[in-house]
């Protein structure tokens, strides 16, 4: 019950002073509390827990974030095949 | 999701695993504090791609499994109350306490549901006006905020027939118990990641000052942990000792202000007791004074009830990480998901359950020696 899935916020309300949206996990999409994550708009990626978006999930950052474990990758490669663990 | 085949690459993958065995010149005993962490290791079998000197151990970051048996017999026996609808997350009902658990009392015609969000919880206060309901309320710093949402909101419509049963865990005081236990054999910790997400990690640089032990905040990808494992590998050969931060894409220093606020404004910080660890000062949020009428153990008055743990459990030396759940004579055998003698077993969270269902295999080889 702790895990947090990305989701995309498809649409976003305000209902009786709190904020929700619409998010699309993969092929479903579920109703969400956008309170915690004003920053977040239409289209962008958050993480959601039961229910309530905890942070957007920032596309930058995960670039960067990309672009080391892509250099990590390129490091296997030049050390070679045999120092691989099974 | 754009970003996730990245994060489940297995050349990056094996890349990180090879770096991490380059670097490392002794053995490293690394704990991961979530749930969610140790099912992704157990499934990706992660733990079997680092070198032999990185051991993982396991740690307590199972809402479900850290519940004290106390309270889950006081959520059984206001559930078993004419007139009353417990509602709480799906694990919750699976889990065993000292005498049966909630999916027997719906089975014997109790009104017990499952939530998959504190808001479904108030919808059916709203729908059921003549039924009192009672949330039984469990997680860490993750969902506390979403569980506090509720009661504030309970309070903002007057919906008089819903209440909490609060059980909620904080992580920074049960790591700094294990750390503080003359047992302790966790040398790094992989942060939890959605945690720290609500929070920040701004908490764990005083256990860092007071404990000296690297703690890198991890994602829950495959990739993530092998990135976070990598980084911890490198602060402890360095002879270093701080805090980073390895997902960046979602978590933050400061971390969900917004969050935080609600949660300040309807819980407190209290003692709790842990099951399987004991007691631990200050590690976990009750509700306010402010918002009484929705707390349910203020309400509901319940006997002392004698909790007892199964003997054969061995739950508290796994959720301390001292033990493995193959050391236990009972996995596997006496105790599955389908029929969980402990904690750990019931939740895909719990370490127990986690290695039941991937790795069942150990336990004809290092579980039974
Ligand atoms: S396998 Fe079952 S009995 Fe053994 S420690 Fe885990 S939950 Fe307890």
């Amino acid at each position: 019950m702790c895990l947090a899935i990305p989701g995309k916020v498809l649409t976003s309300e305000n209902r009786g002073g709190v904020r929700v949206g619409r998010v699309q996990f993969g092929g479903i999409t579920r109703e969400t509390c956008l309170d915690f994550v004003p920053e977040a708009q239409v289209g962008d990626y958050v993480i959601v827990h039961v229910g309530f978006a905890i942070s957007r999930v920032d596309a930058e950052e995960a670039k960067k974030s990309f672009e080391l474990l892509e250099s990590m990758g390129l490091l296997q490669e030049e050390l070679g095949p045999e120092t691989e663990i099974s | 999701m754009k970003y996730l085949d990245e994060y489940r690459d297995g050349t990056i993958a094996r890349g990180l695993a090879a770096e991490i065995a380059r670097r490392v010149t002794r053995p490293w005993v690394l704990m991961e504090i979530c749930g969610g962490q140790t099912h992704t290791l157990m499934r990706f079998g992660i733990d079997e791609m680092l070198p032999p000197g990185i051991e993982m151990v396991h740690g307590p970051g199972c809402p479900v499994c850290v519940t004290s048996l106390e309270t889950i017999d006081k959520a059984i026996e206001i559930a078993s109350r004419p007139g009353v609808t417990l509602v709480s997350y799906g694990d919750m009902l699976r889990v065993p306490g000292s005498r049966t658990d909630l999916f027997h009392v719906r089975a014997n015609g109790g009104d017990v549901r499952i939530v998959y969000s504190p808001t479904e919880a108030l919808k059916i206060a709203r729908a059921n006006p003549l039924r009192q309901v009672v949330f039984f309320a469990v997680g860490f710093e993750t969902t506390a905020p979403a569980n506090a949402m509720a009661v504030w909101l309970a309070k903002r419509e007057g919906l008089a027939n819903f209440s909490m049963l609060a059980s909620h865990v904080l992580v920074p005081p049960a790591m700094s118990a294990l750390l503080g236990s003359p047992r302790n054999r966790v040398q790094g910790f992989i942060g939890p990641g959605h945690v720290c997400t609500v929070m920040g990690y701004h908490e764990y640089e005083q256990l860092i000052r007071k404990f000296r032990v690297p703690i890198v905040v991890g994602g829950f990808e495959p990739v993530d942990l092998l990135e976070a494992i990598l980084m911890l590998v490198t602060q402890l050969e360095q002879g270093r000792a701080e805090v980073e931060n390895q997902y960046v894409r979602s978590v933050s220093y400061a971390g969900n202000l917004p969050a935080q606020k609600i949660l300040a404004e309807v819980f407190e910080v209290c003692d709790r007791k842990w099951r399987g660890i004991g007691g631990i000062p200050e590690s976990g949020l009750n509700i306010r004074a402010e918002y009484a009428e929705f707390d349910a153990d203020r309400i509901f008055h319940t006997e002392k009830l004698s909790a007892e743990e199964s003997p054969d459990c061995i739950s508290a030396e796994v959720l301390q990480g001292l033990k493995k759940p193959v050391d236990c004579t009972a996995f596997g055998v006496r105790c599955t998901p389908e029929n969980p003698l402990g904690a750990p077993m019931v939740s895909s969270e719990g370490a127990c359950a986690a290695y039941y269902r991937y790795r069942r295999h150990a336990v004809a080889g290092s579980g039974s020696r």
